[in-house]
């Protein structure tokens, strides 16, 4: 079950040695059964999830599909970036990478892309529900597109998350947890609000990943939302790179 | 100069991993890096690899700062870190062709230099299995592929051999020496033998600090200490003890003279040299003038396990008062 990625191109000129963990990364996850797994689960628990309730409510929308996946991507995710950095420190590669010619942020980046491709892979056979429904009714495909939009940048903050969480130890089971927990509470904090108070509500709600999708997910795509997502992403990655370069301290 | 390391300090919260230390290492040169477990050898090697920094000191690696210059360094470095970490789920070349990738060789060049780590290193058999298969001989040649695939001019080998059977012991000895003709090599053990047997200098580190600098010859004349001499001479004495002892001890440069018993006619004793003397052929003359017969003499020089026993543990002994 060899996986060739020979099609990518090599040099990438700056972005080279991105591209060069990027592609390590990605091959590693399909020579191992990990990339199999995940695909393989991710599509029959979002396929049992949704067909389940689809028939229940009987209208040709895929809405109930965007409901579920966030919350399979708890789980998914942080089985996919666990072992992202904390492998490497077990291992002691970790010491082999960093003293190449290499600044961080390019190990980071290249972790970070290989991961969300994989979670890009595994939305992939999703596809199939679509055109089912598309069959079966009539489909709006504004909320489609911004579901599938506001699944990969969500996906994209989680996989950060989950790097961060690889990063910040050497034990891939507590990279698990770590990075459930911390998914957990940003899904969960625009469910919560009746619990925090009233002058808070607004930014608690505001910091709720689960907020911003279902905004994007109705077919709107607001500049309130892509920053959110943006910033998310920056400065989980940023925070990231710090955490690796801990050993210097 | 290859290295030069200056005032080297590196605190682990208040522990002094490596405390103050200074060397030199010469272009070409094979330097063995010796000391106990948790000596300070690691953490100097991390420093020198750019994979940390020093508390204070400074380190040049072919002239350029590590602090200042760590890109230009890493690509001058290959390592090999303790224990030989490697992805045990990557084949061979793809690894080598990983790390070359990393250092930026062309696809050109990654090429020739593949090929020609691959004959070095004589990991052309297992070259397209997955390195999670390999024996640890075979680990460690690819270990060392990855570490000079670009060719670098410094290589810095930590613990090379540990956790090899003994021959490939001697297998990875003989390739490391015949890849240090051309470059500057600097490996740490602390296993003696390894030093004897691979490099053309050694440093002994203790507790952080430098007990010893030279080559093997060097360290042997500056840390011996007195020999030991055991004797068995043959006289029909009944009492060795006043008839033979001082006749002994009175010998130039005798420290101690110990008697052991007789078994029939023949007295064994052992004798304790001054330091750096050697007494025998005068032994041999005292007891012809004597008329003793001479059964056996043999001489127990401090060997180089004596002095690294001496200067790793004396060290610890003070250090404790």
């Amino acid at each position: 079950m060899k996986f060739s990625i020979k099609e990518v191109p090599m040099h990438l000129g700056k972005f080279s040695n991105v591209g060069t963990i990027f592609k390590k990364e990605l091959r590693s996850y399909f020579n191992s059964a990990v990339a199999y797994v995940v695909i393989v689960v991710f599509l029959a628990v979002v396929g049992w999830l949704y067909t389940s309730s689809m028939f229940l409510i009987n209208v040709a929308s895929l809405r109930l599909m965007f409901e579920w996946i966030p919350l399979v991507f708890l789980f998914v995710v942080p089985a996919v970036t666990m072992r992202l950095l904390a492998e490497e420190k077990k291992a002691g590669t970790i010491e082999l990478l960093t003293t190449k010619p290499l600044h961080d942020w390019e190990i980071i980046a290249g972790k970070f892309l290989a991961a969300w491709a994989l979670i890009g892979f595994a939305l992939l056979p999703t596809l199939i529900y679509y055109i089912t429904i598309a069959f079966l009714g009539d489909i709006d495909n504004g909320p489609v597109i911004g579901g599938y939009l506001g699944l990969l940048l969500m996906a994209g903050v989680y996989v950060a998350i989950g790097l961060l969480a690889s990063s910040l130890t050497e034990n891939q089971i507590v990279a698990f947890i770590v990075a459930l927990l911390l998914m957990f509470t940003f899904f969960m904090m625009d469910k919560v609000l009746i619990f925090v108070p009233d002058f808070m509500t607004s930014v608690v709600e505001y910091l709720g990943i689960d907020f911003h999708f279902s905004n994007i997910a109705r077919g709107v795509i607001d500049s309130r939302d892509v920053v959110y997502f943006g910033s998310m992403l920056g400065f989980t990655l940023y925070l990231s790179v710090v955490s690796l370069e801990r050993r210097k301290w | 100069m290859a290295i030069a390391v200056r005032n080297l300090t590196k605190l682990y919260g208040a522990e002094k991993a490596v405390n103050d230390i200074s060397f030199d290492v010469k272009t070409g040169e094979i330097l063995g890096f010796l000391g106990p477990n948790g000596a300070g050898k690691t953490t100097t090697m991390k420093i020198i690899t750019c994979y940390m920094p020093p508390t204070s000191g400074m380190v040049e690696v072919e002239g350029l700062n590590i602090a200042e210059h760590s890109f230009e360094v890493r690509k001058k470095i290959g390592y090999l870190p303790e224990m030989n970490p490697l992805y045990l789920d990557m084949n061979v070349v793809e690894y080598l062709e990983y790390s070359a990738r990393l250092h930026g060789l062309s696809n050109e060049l990654l090429r020739s230099r593949l090929k020609e780590m691959i004959d070095v290193c004589g990991i052309a058999e297992v070259r397209h299995k997955d390195i999670g298969e390999l024996s640890k001989g075979f680990r460690q040649r690819v270990g060392l592929a990855q570490a000079m695939i670009h060719d670098p001019e410094v290589l810095i080998l930590d613990e090379p051999t540990s956790g090899l059977d003994p021959n490939q012991i001697v297998e990875i000895r003989n390739l490391i020496r015949q890849l240090g003709r051309a470059k500057t090599v600097v490996l740490s053990t602390h296993i003696l033998s390894e030093v004897q047997a691979t490099c053309d200098r050694v440093i002994i580190i203790n507790e952080g600090t430098i007990v010893a600098d030279g080559t093997l010859e060097q360290l042997q004349q500056d840390f011996r200490g007195s020999e030991k001499i055991s004797l068995e001479l043959k006289a029909s004495t009944t009492n060795a003890m006043t008839s033979m002892y001082p006749k002994l001890k009175e010998i130039l440069h005798v420290e101690s003279v110990e008697y052991s018993g007789q078994e029939g006619d023949v007295h064994k004793f052992s004798i304790l040299t001054q330091k750096g003397f050697d007494i025998r052929e005068e032994i041999f003359r005292r007891a012809v003038s004597e008329g003793w017969v001479l059964m056996e003499m043999s001489r127990k020089a401090t060997s180089l396990e004596e002095v690294f026993h001496k200067l790793t543990t004396a060290e610890t002994a003070s250090d404790k008062q």
